[in-house]
């Protein structure tokens, strides 16, 4: 099962590294992760998207807690529920020719994916959506073209409604 | 204001925190704070001979005390060299500061001279650690270390100290103390309410309950309150090993320790309670045996102050995080207001059946006239303390035998590695504990092997008198390995000879100390006696053992509670 982990940390030195120490040390799984300080500069919002048993996750989530540097856990429930996730992916196709060029415009445009950035032969789009969404993307993409380079963000979750992390 | 250097404020905030004794062992990186140490008043320091010695003494002080214990090291191989004793203080948490001095932060991650990376190194062993980066860092981090080692769940902390922050040339305003606040860290201690209450009455409708303590209850100094709620509901009581001494060991309720080598009755009482009220343990796999046939009629209560040990692994019918003390008072509390009382003729049933089963006397053994028995010596140790000395143990079948043979009445009165099971802890955890807690003998009971992983502390012993009586179950064999090696791995015994050991009565003496030998069970009892008189001196017995010795009863592994070889055949 997919969980998405929700963690406030202090944005101080070794503070991550105790998070993910924590996920090696005791055998869990990181799908992946991101983290970035908040609207407040002395805290972290770490969103980790892991993998297990419910009682795994309530295990997870215990041991996250007890970390000195962690102030809030949250383990966001599935996306129609309570929870709202997005990921942003930078993929980078080739274009050696205009016919090639126009079919990755307009997947581009059903996608309301951006095109960020055009050299001669490469461009390079943006597209934000759930991870099922991004999915869906890169292997449209992929079976269109040839693809150079995915960059995947990582999940960041967020509950919905008037459900706050506060510090 | 008082204007310091970083090294003085360190020694100052000791000083202010209440520390009296500081184990340590000096090196370049705390060169300055030596310095400053030395000009300290208030705060004794032990020097042990290695850093692994130096921080279980810290360990063995806090264990015999309650007080947080404090040691310095200082970096690279002194940093590295505690931390199988940082590991031991985590597993059985132990409120714990342990000073590692640092290369200057200008050379860290430079590979630079005895430098480590400290706080990497230990970070999974550790409540937590702080790295300091100035020198005003250092009264703040160690006051929070303090305060996180020695409330909640006790732990192990690191402050790791660069040397530029504790340069003496560099002064400032030393920060009076003040109560730390920290926005992330608040453990609780009450219990909910509405979960005692409701916990209390399947107490009182119980016709099958057991009462299980471990070492949470002694860090929480909530004996007397175990000692009531047992009274007040005739409740059977094991303990684990951490939990030996919460409740008196010779009280005609207390059925022993339980698990792996726990007695007969209280492992059948476990096997066919009805309801387990688990206090202050995490049922280690030593004690569970396999947890999906782990007491499979009980409903579980479980109060432990670390929520993550609820349901970790023996999932609890009803949760309560909460202090040991705390909660079991609250218990008195509600159960008073509730007017309970236990169910008197189920009671009367339930004991009926514990005595039968001890009545199989699980701890029996033949003795023999040519050989001593391990056994005996615990036997006649209990008898020459009358049960009112420390005892440390290292680990080992010595170790399991103290569990068994010693009653211990109060807490605070056995200490030995649980959780982690670090040979070498005892000797310098026995030194800890007689710094700490003079009034009281204490006695280090170890084997030949675990003694000599950290025998070089006799040489602290002689610099600062202290008397410990050790204890040599000397079976020229490391035992509990070798008990394996004979049940489980068809006799082959494969590298647990230990026919070279010193003479170590001639070590004692070498150490500047008296030893004494002895091999005929006819002088044992004479022998224990005589080292005991001995007040003032420390006194190495080296007792010739029997090699075949097996501690028994040992549980079936992959078993229910229940499951047990209750001899060797």
């Amino acid at each position: 099962m997919r969980h998405v982990v929700s963690i406030l940390i202090e944005n101080e030195a070794g503070a991550l590294s105790r998070v993910v120490g924590l996920f090696s040390q005791r055998g869990y799984n990181i799908e992946s992760l991101t983290v970035a300080p908040t609207e407040d500069p002395t805290l972290s919002r770490c969103t980790i998207l892991t993998t297990g048993e419910s009682e795994e996750i309530e295990q997870i989530t215990k041991q996250l807690h007890k970390l000195v540097c962690v102030l809030r856990v949250t383990a966001i429930s599935e996306e129609p529920e309570g929870g709202l996730e997005r990921e942003l992916v930078l993929i980078k196709v080739p274009t050696p020719n205009r016919g090639i060029r126009e079919d990755i415009k307009s997947i581009a445009d059903i996608f309301s994916a951006r095109i960020i950035d055009v050299s001669a032969e490469v461009i390079t789009m943006e597209y934000v959506g759930s991870s099922q969404e991004v999915d869906n993307f890169c292997s449209t993409v992929l079976k269109l073209s040839d693809v150079l380079e995915v960059v995947r963000s990582g999940v960041l979750g967020i509950a919905r409604g008037n459900h706050c992390m506060h510090s | 204001m008082a204007m310091m250097s970083g090294a003085q404020m360190l020694v100052r905030t000791l000083e202010d925190l209440g520390v009296e004794y500081l184990f340590g062992y000096p090196g370049g990186a705390v060169l300055d704070i030596y310095d400053a140490l030395h000009d300290s008043k208030k705060i004794h320091h032990v020097l042990g001979r290695h850093e692994q010695g130096v921080a279980h003494e810290a360990d063995g002080y806090a264990r015999a005390t309650g007080k947080v214990g404090v040691c310095l090291v200082t970096s690279g191989p002194g940093a590295t060299n505690t931390v199988t004793s940082i590991a031991t203080a985590y597993m059985d948490s132990v409120p714990m500061v342990v000073i590692t001095g640092q290369v200057g932060t200008p050379l860290i991650g430079s590979d630079a001279f005895q430098e480590v990376d400290t706080i990497g190194i230990t970070r999974p062993i550790v409540k937590h650690s702080y790295l300091c980066q100035k020198a005003t860092d250092i009264p703040k981090y160690l006051r929070q270390a303090f305060y996180l080692a020695s409330t909640g769940r006790p732990g192990p902390v690191v402050v790791d100290v660069p040397k530029d922050c504790v340069r003496p040339s560099v002064k400032f305003e030393y920060p009076e103390p003040e109560p730390v606040k920290m926005r992330s860290y608040n453990p609780t201690t009450q219990g909910h309410r509405g979960q005692v209450r409701r916990a209390a009455r399947m107490l009182a409708e119980a016709e099958r309950p057991v009462l299980m303590l471990g070492g949470g209850v002694i860090s929480s100094e909530g004996s007397e309150e175990a000692r009531a709620l047992a009274r007040m509901f005739r409740l059977p009581v094991v303990s684990t090993l951490m939990g030996l001494g919460a409740y008196p060991g010779s009280d005609a309720q207390f059925l022993g320790m339980l698990g792996m080598h726990g007695t007969y009755e209280a492992n059948m009482a476990m096997d066919k309670a009805d309801l387990v009220l688990a206090v202050g343990v995490r049922f280690d796999d030593r004690v569970t045996n396999s947890v999906p046939k782990f007491c499979p009629a009980a409903k579980i209560v479980h109060v432990d102050i670390d929520p993550a040990s609820i349901s970790k692994t023996v999932e609890a019918d009803i949760p309560i995080v909460g202090d040991a003390k705390t909660v079991l008072s609250q218990f008195l509390d509600s159960a008073g207001e509730q007017k309970l009382s236990c169910n008197a003729k189920a009671m009367d049933e339930w004991w009926g059946h514990i005595s039968k089963w001890r009545a199989a006397k699980c701890l029996a053994y033949d003795k023999d006239p040519k050989v001593i028995k391990p056994q005996q010596v615990i036997e006649s140790l209990y008898r020459a303390t009358g049960g009112d000395a420390i005892i440390v143990t290292d680990v080992g079948q010595h170790q399991m035998f103290v569990a068994q043979y010693y009653k211990f009445d109060t807490p605070r009165s056995f200490l030995s590695s649980g959780g982690l099971g670090t040979m070498g802890y005892g000797f310098p955890a026995a030194i800890g504990a007689w710094v700490g807690q003079r009034s009281r003998p204490v006695c280090l009971v170890t084997g030949d092997g675990s003694f000599q992983m950290n025998i070089q502390e006799l040489s602290t012993c002689r610099q600062f008198h202290i008397p410990i009586k050790i204890f040599i179950l000397d079976n020229h064999t490391l035992g509990m390995v070798r008990q394996w090696q004979m049940m489980f791995y068809r006799g082959r015994i494969s590298w647990t000879d230990l026919n070279d050991n010193p003479d170590f009565v001639a070590v004692a003496k070498a150490y500047g100390h008296e030893g004494q030998y002895v091999d005929d069970p006819s002088k044992l009892d004479a022998a224990i006696d005589a080292a005991l008189s001995k007040k003032d001196s420390l006194v190495i017995t080296d007792i010739r053992c029997d090699t075949d010795a097996k501690v028994l009863p040992m549980q079936q592994g992959g078993g229910s509670m229940s499951d047990m070889f209750m001899s060797e055949a």
